[in-house]
């Protein structure tokens, strides 16, 4: 019995191999099939929906999906942020108000420093937190208000412009009219940035921090710092969310829109344990994208796009159901 | 078809269940006499917790039947078993810790007469109903929860491990309470790891062994034996040559100790504590409950911090702010509950390569293939069965607490801090644990193991550190360690005095008392960040 066990875990067999992936992956194969399928929806109802129709489901997601990411790293290490949308207006409004009337290259330095004050006041976030002990919910929402109320002060009315290079990033196709650059883009920032803090250490004390607090503290884990760190990093995603609005609207709005707490429905949707501990950045991107298309598809079927709105709190309810159903029968047979 | 044996009070016949491709129970038969303490035994995985489950009616069995007073039941819930008279007391504390005592008893419809005069039986005289449950330690707590189900009077009383977490003193009192039940109308049904308190107060065994019934056995001289060996098959010689094994200790003369703790205190239970560990060496901790050890183990671990004294480690001063401080200086913490040690969602290959991994100071990306490696070094050494080892929780007890000591181990240890590492685990993992700490000694590692399970003291240990107040009492080599020895020395008792009931009963005040003057939050989950 214990020979078989050590055998499997050092060499286990393709086929167990595969079935151990599709059971840890269940989640994102599912939402991949429910992409699928709502695309190929799409298509019977429109049947003149191709690649522009791609391209600008790319374009219009690419805010929100980074909101989702930034949410699910923070999620994930057992804290949630409340100020995503707040942080993303105020790096919007940052970006917008220093591009207007400047040449492109200085714009490079406004998205490096954009996205250092995204960093920065993530941290800030993240320190308030440890530092206090207050509950990061209470935290973040207060803190939601405070840069709210800055992204005010940088600018009252939307205005300012984004850089010709930004907006290009983002726009059209890459090469093949299916490859749309606002999917590039998106895929670039989060795997060049969650694909190396994953595979080091910080990524498996992030895990771990959300996984069980105080087995971490145990292990040797600073659980302050490494909690600093997730929000910071939430803060670098919001920014680059800021500048993904910068770049789809081409202004800068001191508004937040409804980025906050969309981002946390589509990181329960995206299969990450609102608990912590558990889940990836890729599960949020697909809901979002889904919660996306089911919005155009009302469109195409000249629902009140209203309805959309309520069709999303009943899928969100609706999956998680499921997928709760899902677990519940693995434990118990 | 036959019907139930009239005589007994509560039958189970051929009840099986499976959990989807796993089958828990393939046919366990259990059949208890009226006035009987019957022990329900079997190694953690045997179908212990699934045949309670099913009788209590928290789960449905596949087939099989249950017959209460020769008529056959079937219920659908705890309430519904209760009210057919199968109560448990399980193993988690039931009280709701935001509710006081009083409304915890209206709450499930509680006598209070009987309640409070089960209390006074039980030894917890000055309990104060108006507290919240919360503020009432464990062992009281589990305590209460016994005088609950005794003022109750259920026909059938299922306890669940209940005396795993009480201290030496307090399981003497909940023992000498059952056996006085003996002989009345009601029974109890026992399930314990510890074979001395199946010896003190059962009549029989009902054995499971991989989901079926392999033995009753009348409890009388021998019948250890029995059932240790129905309990194991054929295992049970391996156990009995790991679990035996001991090592001598030859310490070489003017040899710097490992760990020397020196005066130490902390918190309001631990005073003053002096003792060595020599590398090489096993060095068990014994205490009472509440007498300052988990203080102990906190400074050492680096979760806490001490406010007099000195630790030292290979004879130069240490202090830790961070148990990461304390992992560097070469102290591990293997913690008794599980939960507090492992991340249960995550992957056992996480859990073992956290602590090597932990500080978040190395940028560096995780060398992969490295890190596989000793996690399947610590994995083979320590024999995990690790086949669901997607997610730790799925694990079974031995074999979580399998993982919080291969964590450790795959780093490599120097000095292992155990606190209580065998709580409620079956008596084959304890063996494979005491062997690995003697393997982990005879490697040149010092390990300081307190346990709440005497015994362990002579399996284990090269000697034995009596803690009583917060002090050390007395310091025993293993050979004279036995049972009654250090029994004495945790009550603080000279070796010839009586040990009189009042000084128990004292013991038992004192006991709660230091145990509600410390229970306030014991460590922060974080310091302050330098």
């Amino acid at each position: 019995m214990t020979a078989t066990a050590t055998a499997d875990t050092t060499r286990p067999d393709p086929v167990a191999r595969v079935i151990a992936f599709v059971r840890g992956e269940a989640w994102l194969l599912g939402l991949l099939g429910l992409l699928a399928a709502l695309l190929l929806f799409t298509k019977a109802i429109q049947p003149n929906y191709g690649a522009t129709g791609i391209q600008g489901l790319a374009l219009s997601v690419l805010p929100l999906a980074l909101a989702a990411v930034a949410q699910a790293v923070v999620v994930v290490s057992g804290g949630i942020d409340l100020s995503i949308g707040s942080m993303i207006a105020l790096t919007n409004v940052v970006a917008a108000t220093q591009m207007l009337g400047h040449g492109p290259e200085y714009a490079i330095v406004v998205a490096i420093g954009v996205l250092l004050l995204g960093t920065a006041i993530g941290a800030v976030n993240g320190a308030v937190i440890v530092a206090t002990r207050v509950a990061d919910i209470i935290v973040t929402l207060a803190m939601s208000f405070v840069w709210a109320g800055c992204a005010l002060l940088v600018l009252t009315a939307p205005g300012g412009s984004a850089t010709p290079w930004l907006i290009a990033l983002v726009t059209g196709a890459l090469g093949n009219e299916w490859l749309p650059r606002g999917a590039v883009a998106l895929l670039l920032v989060t795997g060049l940035i969650w694909i190396p803090v994953k595979r080091s250490r910080l990524g498996l004390a992030l895990y771990a921090v959300g996984s069980n607090e105080l087995a971490a503290f145990r292990s040797g884990v600073s659980v302050g710092r490494t909690k600093i760190i997730a929000y910071a990093l939430t803060g670098l995603f919001s920014a680059f969310g800021g500048l993904a609005v910068t770049a789809v609207t081409g202004v800068g709005n001191p508004l937040p829109g409804g980025y906050t707490l969309t981002s946390v429905a589509a990181v329960v949707l995206g299969g990450v344990s609102l608990a912590g501990g558990r889940g990836g950045v890729l599960g949020p991107i697909l809901a979002v994208i889904i919660l996306a298309q089911i919005r155009t598809d009302m469109t195409f079927l000249s629902l009140n796009p209203n309805l959309a709105t309520v069709a999303q709190g009943a899928i969100l309810i609706g999956v998680v159901m499921l997928g709760s159903l899902a677990q519940l029968r693995r434990v118990r047979g | 078809m036959t019907l139930a044996d009239a005589d007994m009070l509560l039958e189970a016949s051929d009840v099986s269940k499976t959990y989807g491709a796993v089958v828990a129970l393939k046919s366990a038969s259990l059949a208890v006499r009226p006035g009987e303490v019957h022990a329900l035994m079997g190694a953690n995985g045997a179908g212990k917790s699934t045949l309670v489950k099913i009788l209590t009616g928290a789960v449905r069995p596949d087939s099989g039947r249950v017959v209460v007073r020769g008529r056959e039941r079937r219920v659908h819930s705890p309430a519904e078993a209760r009210r057919n008279g199968v109560l448990s007391v399980y193993q988690e504390p039931s009280l709701i810790p935001d509710l006081d005592i009083r409304s915890n008893l209206r709450l499930t419809e509680t006598p209070l007469e009987p309640f409070r005069h089960w209390l006074n039986e039980l030894g917890l005289e000055r309990l104060e109903m108006s507290r919240d449950a919360r503020e009432v330690p464990l062992a009281a707590q589990r305590v209460i929860d016994l005088a609950r189900a005794l003022a109750i009077e259920p026909d059938v009383l299922l306890l669940d491990e209940l005396t795993a977490a009480l201290p030496a003193n307090l399981t003497e009192r909940v023992l000498e309470v059952i056996g006085r039940l003996r002989g009345g109308e009601r029974s109890v049904i026992f399930i314990s790891h510890r074979m001395i308190e199946i010896a003190a107060v059962c009549d029989r065994a009902t054995v499971l062994r991989e989901g079926q019934t392999v033995a009753v056995v009348d409890v009388g001289t021998g019948s250890e034996e029995r059932i240790v060996g129905a309990m194991l098959g054929e295992l049970a010689s391996e156990v009995a040559a790991s679990g035996g094994a001991k090592a001598a200790t030859a310490r070489p003369a003017g040899a710097t100790p490992r760990l020397s703790v020196r005066q130490l205190a902390a918190g309001a239970r631990l005073s003053d504590v002096s003792f060595d560990v020599y590398p090489g060496e096993v060095i068990g901790v014994v205490a009472l409950e509440g007498q300052g050890q988990d203080e102990l183990f906190d400074v050492l671990s680096g979760s806490e911090r001490s406010t007099a004294g000195q630790v030292l480690v290979d004879g130069s001063a240490a202090s830790f702010r961070h148990p990461a401080d304390a992992i560097r200086a070469g102290l591990v913490y293997v913690a008794a509950d599980r939960a507090e040690a492992l991340l249960m969602q995550r992957p056992v290959r996480e859990n073992i390569a956290l602590p090597s991994a932990a500080r978040v100071r190395d940028w560096g990306l995780i060398n992969l293939r490295d890190e596989r490696k000793r996690v399947n070094e610590a994995v083979a050494t320590l024999q995990i069965d690790a086949r669901a080892g997607a997610e730790v929780r799925r694990l079974s007890g031995g074999n979580q607490q399998k993982v919080t000591i291969a964590r450790w181990v795959a780093g490599g240890v120097r000095t292992m801090l155990c606190f209580d590492p065998t709580r409620g685990i079956d008596i084959r993992t304890k063996g494979q644990i005491y062997a690995l700490l003697r393997d982990l000694a005879a490697g040149g590692a010092a390990v300081l193991l307190y346990t709440s399970d005497l015994k362990e003291i002579q399996l284990a240990c090269d000697r034995a550190v009596v803690i009583f107040g917060g002090r050390v009492v007395a310091e025993l080599p293993a050979a004279d360690a036995d049972e009654q020895a250090l029994l004495r020395a945790a009550y603080d008792l000279r070796s010839d005095a009586p040990m009189p009931e009042e000084l128990a009963a004292e013991a038992v005040a004192a006991d709660a008392a230091a145990a509600e003057a410390a229970s306030e939050p014991a460590v922060p989950p974080e310091t302050p960040a330098p």
